[in-house]
């Protein structure tokens, strides 16, 4: 299926969430496509030591219930973590690409 | 055979006389089947899923912008495998597929609904109706084709069924459950389908194609209308055609009187998810934001909770004033863990601020939320069921020790103008006592209150009538009062959104009004005269 294991590499990421309203239906559908175009395991912790959920899956990371003002903590295994711990961080800084009025 | 009339809440505006449609794929049995062999079980859930997931994006390619999000959120979380985890775990042990995905959806479904922030809470709604989705295609049963133009009769109709549905002229739905300010409601609206909601568990006994009417606007479905009442139905029809053309026109400009002299209009809202469908552009700000919606869960709401909701709701008007009303609990509306139960008489016992200043914890949760969040928008806050002016003095001692607290620990806040609900007549009569920083006259108490007539007693209410001079005289005291003191004084009960009554309250001098928001329109156009001709 995959290129093997050769290329494995680690990756890590945080960013504050200033969203208005945190992790909401919208904000995780759209992080959880994201980290599914990349091929790495990806997983999204609210601090440096986890605990840690799959950020491909929509029902846990709306079962984290993030809101505004909390942490998200990156981290990916795979041969594209690192650019897919920069776009999941990129996401969250635009604010998830939402104007105003969202949720 | 006589007219049957079955009395519900308006949900959503418009009359349509035609035939009814029973919807019953809504009406899932209980009746257990017996399970199959596992890998057999399995395979039909997954089947299932998949069949479910086809159906919404069919759905999702008609629908609007507004629905999107919902739908696109739904089969996000059907696609998940965790979803169905634990369900297939139990299918593995034996269990039948139907019953291991009913399990496994109801335990989240409860997780959503335990929820401490309201928003998460408001979504068990959006898992439920994936439950039931999936229920119905794994009990083989084709969903049904609405016939175009019919009254939809349901016990309740979820958004994504709304969605895939045809809606035109002669549409209606009347709903046995449901509530006026349900996400379906909303659709209702915004689509011009007529509504009514809690018709009780008789409406499921009708037929499909017996004829009748429905009132959005009253909120009433009359089965098997006579002679009399279709005549009445079809000429209000036209005019209720006409109005509605009218309001359209009329919802986005400033209100205005026909002298040119503006009218402030306001909306009333229960919490910020009826708001996100709403345009800010329609109204001049909230008048009244019904804090309870925080107040229906399982615990009592924490203040970041609290602080995150108000922020939602000042964000989304900007720069538009806002005003929340600080719990209203009692009465006709219970908490579980802070009411008072077996109140001979609840109307006119411990509620509204009587019952946050003998729960003071409960009360400088939200005083302190309401202060943080006040640094996010224009906020005002107000004290409802004040009747002597100690009532005010102590609210405000509350918010003055809150704010000295908050100043103390140098966390960032603003003090919001502190107001009262004029609703109870002793405040009404002797409004020059209270000093408050505004007025917010709450119309339903105040005629139940002056009129002696309890609200939720259906055979009187002949006697819930904004129009009786007895009430007008304590709304214009009110306004006179205010107009003195400069101080502002606007009314927010059910009147202001009755185009009927409109021309009585700008009588008494009133120029500001929080109506529902679906009657913005309609208040607007009333308030230009438009609907006299």
């Amino acid at each position: 299926m995959k290129n093997g294991v050769a290329t494995e590499t680690a990756a890590t990421g945080a960013i504050l969430i200033e969203h208005e309203v945190g992790l909401h239906a919208r904000p995780s559908v759209k992080l959880t496509k994201l980290a599914k175009t990349f091929a790495s395991k990806i997983e999204l912790g609210l601090s440096g030591n986890g605990p840690w959920i799959d950020a491909k899956s929509i029902v846990k990371v709306m079962a984290f219930r993030a809101a505004k003002g909390s942490t998200l903590h990156f981290r990916a295994h795979g041969g594209d973590a690192h650019e897919a711990v920069a776009a999941l961080v990129e996401l969250v800084r635009r604010g998830f690409d939402e104007g105003h009025g969202g949720g | 055979m006589g007219e049957v009339c079955l009395i519900g809440r308006p949900a959503s505006p418009g009359l349509a006389l035609s035939r009814l449609f029973v919807l019953t794929d809504s009406v899932r049995s209980t009746a257990a089947r017996p399970a199959g062999d596992p890998a057999r079980e399995a395979e039909r859930l997954r089947g299932a899923i998949i069949e479910a997931i086809r159906e919404l994006e069919e759905v999702s390619r008609q629908a609007q912008e507004d629905a999107r999000e919902m739908l696109e959120f739904q089969i996000a979380m059907l696609g998940d495998e965790a979803l169905a985890e634990a369900a297939f775990a139990t299918i593995a042990d034996g269990e039948g597929a139907d019953v291991a995905w009913r399990a496994a959806l109801d335990s989240q479904v409860e997780d959503y609904a335990n929820a401490e922030d309201e928003y998460f809470r408001a979504r068990s709604a959006d898992l439920t109706d994936l439950r039931d989705r999936v229920l119905r295609v794994l009990s083989g049963e084709e969903q049904q084709s609405v016939p175009a133009g019919t009254v939809l009769v349901a016990l309740d109709l979820p958004p994504s069924r709304f969605l895939g549905i045809e809606w035109r002229a002669g549409s209606a739905i009347a709903l046995a459950g449901g509530s006026p300010t349900s996400h379906v409601a909303l659709l209702a609206r915004a689509r011009g389908v007529p509504m009514v909601v809690g018709l009780g568990a008789d409406l499921m006994a009708v037929k499909s194609g017996q004829e009748a009417m429905v009132d959005g606007e009253r909120g009433i479905l009359v089965v098997a209308p006579n002679e009399t009442t279709r005549a009445a139905a079809q000429s209000r029809e036209a005019e209720i055609e006409q109005r509605s053309a009218v309001a359209r026109q009329y919802q986005h400009a400033p209100a205005r009187l026909p002298s040119g002299e503006a009218v402030t209009v306001m909306i009333n809202t229960a919490g910020p998810d009826e708001l996100s469908l709403l345009d800010p552009a329609i109204c001049d700000g909230i008048g009244l934001v019904r804090s309870e919606f925080l107040f229906h869960g399982p615990t009592l709401p924490d203040e970041e909770a609290q602080y995150r909701a108000y922020c939602r709701i000042l964000e989304w008007a900007g720069s538009r004033p806002v005003t929340i009303r600080t719990l209203d609990a009692g009465g006709d509306k219970p908490v579980k863990g802070l009411t008072i139960d077996d109140e001979g008489n609840p109307f006119l016992g411990m509620r509204g601020i009587r019952l946050s200043l003998l729960k003071p914890d409960v009360f400088r949760v939200q005083l302190r939320a309401l202060c943080r969040a006040a640094t996010h928008g224009n906020l005002k806050v107000m004290l409802p069921m004040v009747a002597t002016p100690r009532d005010l003095a102590e609210g405000r001692a509350h918010l003055d020790a809150v704010v000295s607290d908050l100043a103390a620990r140098k966390v960032p806040h603003v003090v919001p103008p502190l107001g009262i609900m004029v609703e109870v007549p002793a405040a009404a009569i002797a409004i020059d006592r209270f000093d408050a920083d505004f007025y917010s006259i709450g119309s339903n108490d105040l005629i139940q209150y002056v009129m002696a007539a309890a609200r939720d007693i259906a055979s009187l209410s002949d006697y819930a009538d904004a129009s009786d001079p007895a009430v007008l005289s304590l709304i214009a005291r009110t306004v006179a009062h205010g107009k003195q003191t400069g101080r502002e004084v606007s009314l927010c009960g059910d009147a202001a959104s009755d185009p009927a009554i409109v021309p009585h309250l700008l009588g008494t001098g009133l120029r500001s009004l929080s109506v529902s928001a679906s009657s913005v329109g309609l208040v607007k156009a009333a308030i230009a005269g438009a609907l006299d001709r």
